[in-house]
């Protein structure tokens, strides 16, 4: 295990490192304490300047406000409806192309792969107005399902990438052992593939999850009304036309981040289940 | 039927699996790109009708100040958005312990790059602003010159990277954890019993193993430098009067903004960073080609 | 028997029906991006309209300010209301061109808005046409906190002149004379539209938004020089700051003067400003004789084409022009009513200097990033922000907003 692990060095350094962590810890999220910060303040403190001071007095009640002021709660299930099924979709697609990519030779192996990685680095502006079009015309139009679609559709291009290259790391003689055997490519896949691919699926779906939460582009164009909008077109609904409700936003913010990191801390063992690799290599 | 299957199985497997893949993102990707590179041949705002005008919105934007700077401002973005890899990788290594609640540390840690964008350039926004920043204060306590970073046309593109990296480091440390998950333990030993240790021992049994992740790493932070349209959006609205515009912002701007309605021109900006991009992504795979098939 | 039978049942059949058929109202689609304030307001304005018209059912449909920017784009195609907010002038410009605005000029003919709205009909007008109703709109001046003055001891300024003085003294107090924030860019258009009307004039105002003026012109030239004189007295670093936190600068004391729009008032009293602190004043006057013009910008409402309900939509659109109503909306709003036979809450000195203001004034602009094509009026206010920033590069400015207007206006 590299670094080595901190139990096998002295009990001082053990002390240094377990001081160190909170420390660095609160340096590096130094900004998100700034949020946190605003997030209690009053809007009176920031009409007058004081952004960084200590605030009048707390105002939990933003948190409150959020949730009065915004149908926060709509959104945020929005948010699900939409994340959840482009997460299952995206992954479940990822690992049957990247597994096609990874073990099998063909032709246009490379060429494929390339679309795939080509695709993924498009600066999505470019796709508007194609994409809101298509989405009309095929009635999805202001619908979590409209915009799932898009999102597996164009995930797929970095998940493909990120699973092949997993996949290409596994060992191949696993495979190879099968096939001498007579098990079928598809039972191949389901059996003995699929289960090395857990902690990729793990490190994936947190990723995607991350991405597709956190996305704003989209979520303007493709839907419109607060049945479907997910929160983080929610989020700029905070801010007002002439004033920024930065202590809302701030807020919000926080309570629509929860989730993403709530899924990495619970997807976390599975990156340790990783398989031993070492010994086959 | 079922003989065929099985006799062919190998051949014909691949194509069952990539079938629903690459049908999803022909549709969603491919032919929109298409669509886009037409869309940049017109002259089109977007509402009404389109007018074909060739390669008009090329030859203007060859003598546009505004594309240049953009251009010189996506290569600082790439270079200095490189740093993301080191510092993420550095801190998997610091985090890659099994203390007592370092799961909920590794969470923490991760944390920027799961909050919305917009806050992080807002809080950042705030650390640079002139009287109460921050950084502002900090600035001129130590050199004693009063700079707002995002107002000065010399320091704004950096001042919007570091707000970047900020989330793109915790992205890279993911990463990196993962990838030193699957570090081989019994090489690492090996390496310990032949008396290798810190940076011999990262450079020469670590770093090789972590390539794929590092490949993944440096792809995402390509994409994200290059990318990099909310926080130029928030921050400065690409200002001061157009000195952060990146492409991608630049191509927002022309084509779907408050004051732009020129879907063509914003089309052929697009085409021009799509270029940029397909020469990284050729370096990548070609590079990864040739890593394969020296194995 | 059987006759009667269904005879009754024929007539309770015909009853249910024409029950049903006056409980479905028929339906009118509002897309609006109000804030809560004005959402309140309008939800009472559609109980009105609905009381008045009892067989129309409004449903309006609320988005966030920004992302209605660019949801109208998609939905004026994609799933067109019958009603929707937008903004005057040439804002309106590339909808009413690519035909997705419906010509409402016989709503005006109608209701006598020509008279009624004839402070606002320019700006609603393309090609002799008109294309919508406005609703509400509000005055610019500047606004300035009173203690500071008093602290430095200077009265308010009538001429520009005497406004330059103070800022001199200003300055030597320590404090800024003018503020502003500029990271958005408009609000230094706000600053130059007045300097460019007092200087030149309205009409010559218009024809440089309309693109027949060159940007090189020894008139603009003029004006950008009477701006040199209070550049060095504003506030420095205002790219970096949103208009909201150059406010909290005068808030604070530590600027004076504001060149604002009203709405600017609720954020200054939020801070802790009341009236007897806040003061507001019309732009002062810089080239003697010429007539007052000022900013308006106007909101409005519109009918898409793709609209289903035309002439309910029609109706609504009547309706909301009315004095009355345009009273009690813009009293909920803060704002000041378009119909000048409405009435402004008269203990709002704000409200009552703008109507004021607006009602004698010789001519209403709508604000440079509506009166200006959507090209021009980007490059315009970045080099607006640049000149503020770096005045010594004017001549390379001015340029470069000439090359624009080359391929802006066609």
């Amino acid at each position: 295990m590299f670094p080595r692990p901190i139990a096998q060095t002295s009990p001082s350094t053990q002390l240094a490192y377990k001081i160190a962590l909170p420390i660095a810890l609160i340096l590096w999220l130094l900004p998100l304490l700034g949020v946190a910060l605003t997030s209690v303040r009053p809007a009176s403190d920031l009409a007058q300047g004081n952004y960084f001071g200590m605030p009048s007095y707390f105002a939990y009640e933003n948190y409150l406000d959020v949730f009065r002021n915004s149908p926060i709660a709509q959104y945020m299930l929005n948010s699900f409806k939409v994340t959840i099924p482009t997460v299952i979709g995206a992954v479940a697609l990822s690992c049957m192309t990247g597994f096609a990519l990874a073990v099998y030779k063909f032709k246009s192996n490379l060429l494929i792969f390339f679309l795939f990685v080509a695709g993924n680095f498009v600066p999505f502006q470019i796709l508007m107005v194609p994409v809101r079009d298509l989405t009309l015309s095929l009635g999805l139009y202001n619908t979590s399902a409209g915009l799932a679609l898009f999102h597996i559709a164009f995930q797929t291009g970095f998940c493909t990438l990120f699973m092949r290259n997993f996949i290409k790391s596994l060992p191949f003689e696993l495979i190879e052992a099968s096939r001498v055997e007579g098990v079928s490519e598809v039972r191949i896949f389901w059996y003995i593939v699929l289960p090395l691919m857990r902690p990729a699926i793990a490190a994936l779906s947190v990723l995607v999850f991350t991405f597709i939460w956190n996305d704003f582009f989209w979520a303007t164009v493709l839907t419109t009304s607060a049945e479907t909008q997910p929160v983080t077109a929610g989020l700029s609904s905070l801010n007002g036309q002439w004033i920024a409700a930065w202590h809302l936003v701030s807020a919000g913010s926080i309570v629509a981040a929860l989730p993403p990191v709530l899924m990495f801390f619970l997807m976390q063992k599975h990156f340790i289940a990783g398989l031993t690799l070492g010994a086959v290599k | 039927m079922s003989a065929y299957w099985k006799a062919n199985q190998r051949k014909l497997a691949p194509w069952l699996f990539l079938a629903p893949g690459i049908l999803m993102f022909a549709i969603y990707v491919v032919i929109p790109i298409i669509q886009s590179m037409a869309i940049s041949l017109y002259d089109w705002d977007g509402l009404g009708v389109a007018e074909y005008i060739g390669t008009a919105n090329y030859t203007e934007l060859w003598s546009d100040d505004s594309f240049y700077t953009s251009l010189k401002n996506n290569v600082l973005w790439l270079v200095l958005y490189m740093l993301a890899v080191p510092a993420g990788l550095m801190i998997a290594i610091f985090l890659n312990q099994t203390i007592w609640g370092m799961r909920a540390y590794k969470s923490l840690f991760f944390f920027p790059f799961v909050i919305s964008q917009v806050v992080v350039g807002l809080i950042f926004s705030w650390f640079y602003a002139p009287n109460f920043g921050i950084l502002y204060n900090l600035i001129e306590a130590v050199t004693g010159e009063r700079i707002a970073i995002l107002a000065d046309e010399r320091f704004v593109t950096y001042g919007i990277i570091a707000a970047g990296l900020w989330p793109q480091i915790a992205y890279v440390m993911i990463l990196y954890l993962t990838g030193l998950n699957n570090v081989a333990a019994d090489q690492v030993e090996a390496a310990r019993l032949d008396g290798a240790k810190g940076w011999k021992m990262l450079w020469y049994v670590i770093l090789p193993q972590l390539r794929p992740a590092t490949f993944i790493a440096v792809v995402v932070t390509v994409i994200g430098a290059l990318r990099s349209f909310d926080l130029v959006s928030i921050m400065t609205h690409g200002g001061p009067y157009g000195s952060s515009r990146v492409l991608s912002y630049y191509m927002y701007e022309q084509a779907l903004s408050e004051y732009g309605y020129r879907m063509g021109y914003g089309a052929a900006i697009a085409v021009v960073l799509f270029g940029i991009m397909m020469v990284f992504i050729s370096g990548f795979i070609w590079k990864m080609w040739r890593d394969e098939t020296e194995r | 028997m059987v006759h009667l039978k269904k005879g009754v049942l024929a007539f309770t059949a015909a009853l249910l029906m024409s029950t049903s058929a006056f409980a479905q109202a028929r339906e009118l689609k509002y897309y609006a991006d109000f804030d809560p304030l004005p959402l309140a307001a309008f939800e009472a304005l559609i109980v009105d309209f609905e009381a008045a018209n009892p067989d129309v059912d409004v449903v309006l449909q609320n988005f966030d300010h920004e992302g209605y920017k660019t949801a109208i784009r998609n939905f004026l195609t994609a799933d067109s209301p019958d009603l929707a907010n937008w903004y005057a002038g040439n804002r309106m410009a590339p909808f009413v061109n690519a035909g997705q605005f419906m010509d409402v000029s016989d709503v005006w003919e109608a209701n006598g808005l020509s008279d009624s709205l004839g402070s606002a009909k320019a700006s609603m007008t393309i090609d002799g046409k008109q294309w919508g109703v406005p609703y509400t709109y509000y005055q610019w001046g500047i606004y300035f906190n009173k203690d500071v003055y008093k602290t430095v001891g200077v009265e308010v300024p009538t001429t520009w002149d005497g406004f330059v003085e103070n800022c001199v003294k200003f300055q030597a107090a320590g404090i800024d004379c003018l503020t502003t924030g500029t990271k958005a860019l408009w609000p230094a258009a706000g600053i130059f539209d007045y300097l460019n009307m007092r200087t030149n004039g309205y009409e010559f105002h218009m024809d440089l938004t309309a693109g027949k003026i060159a940007w090189t012109d020894d008139r603009v030239k003029a004006t950008f020089a009477e701006w040199a004189k209070v550049q060095p007295f504003t506030t420095a670093n205002n790219a970096a700051l949103e208009w909201e936190e150059a406010a909290a600068l005068m808030v604070q004391g530590k600027a004076a003067n504001y060149v604002m729009g009203n709405f600017a008032v609720g954020n200054f009293k939020e801070g802790g400003m009341t009236n007897d602190t806040l003061g507001f004043m019309v732009f002062p006057e810089i080239t003697p004789g010429i007539p007052r013009a000022e900013e308006a910008p106007t909101d409005t409402i519109h009918i898409p084409t793709g609209a289903k309900n035309v002439d309910d939509a029609k109706k609504f659109l009547a309706f909301v022009a009315d004095a009355d109503v345009q009273t009690k909306l813009n009293a909920a709003l803060n704002q000041l009513p378009t119909n000048k036979n409405s009435s402004v809450n008269p203990d709002d000195p704000f409200l009552v200097a703008g109507f004021e203001a607006l009602s004698s004034a010789y001519a209403l602009a709508q604000f440079f990033d509506r009166d200006a094509p959507a090209e021009m009026a980007k490059a315009g206010m970045e080099g607006f922000q640049e000149f503020m920033v770096k005045p010594d590069r004017l001549d390379a400015i001015l340029e470069r907003l000439e090359k624009v207007r080359g391929q802006a206006y066609d």
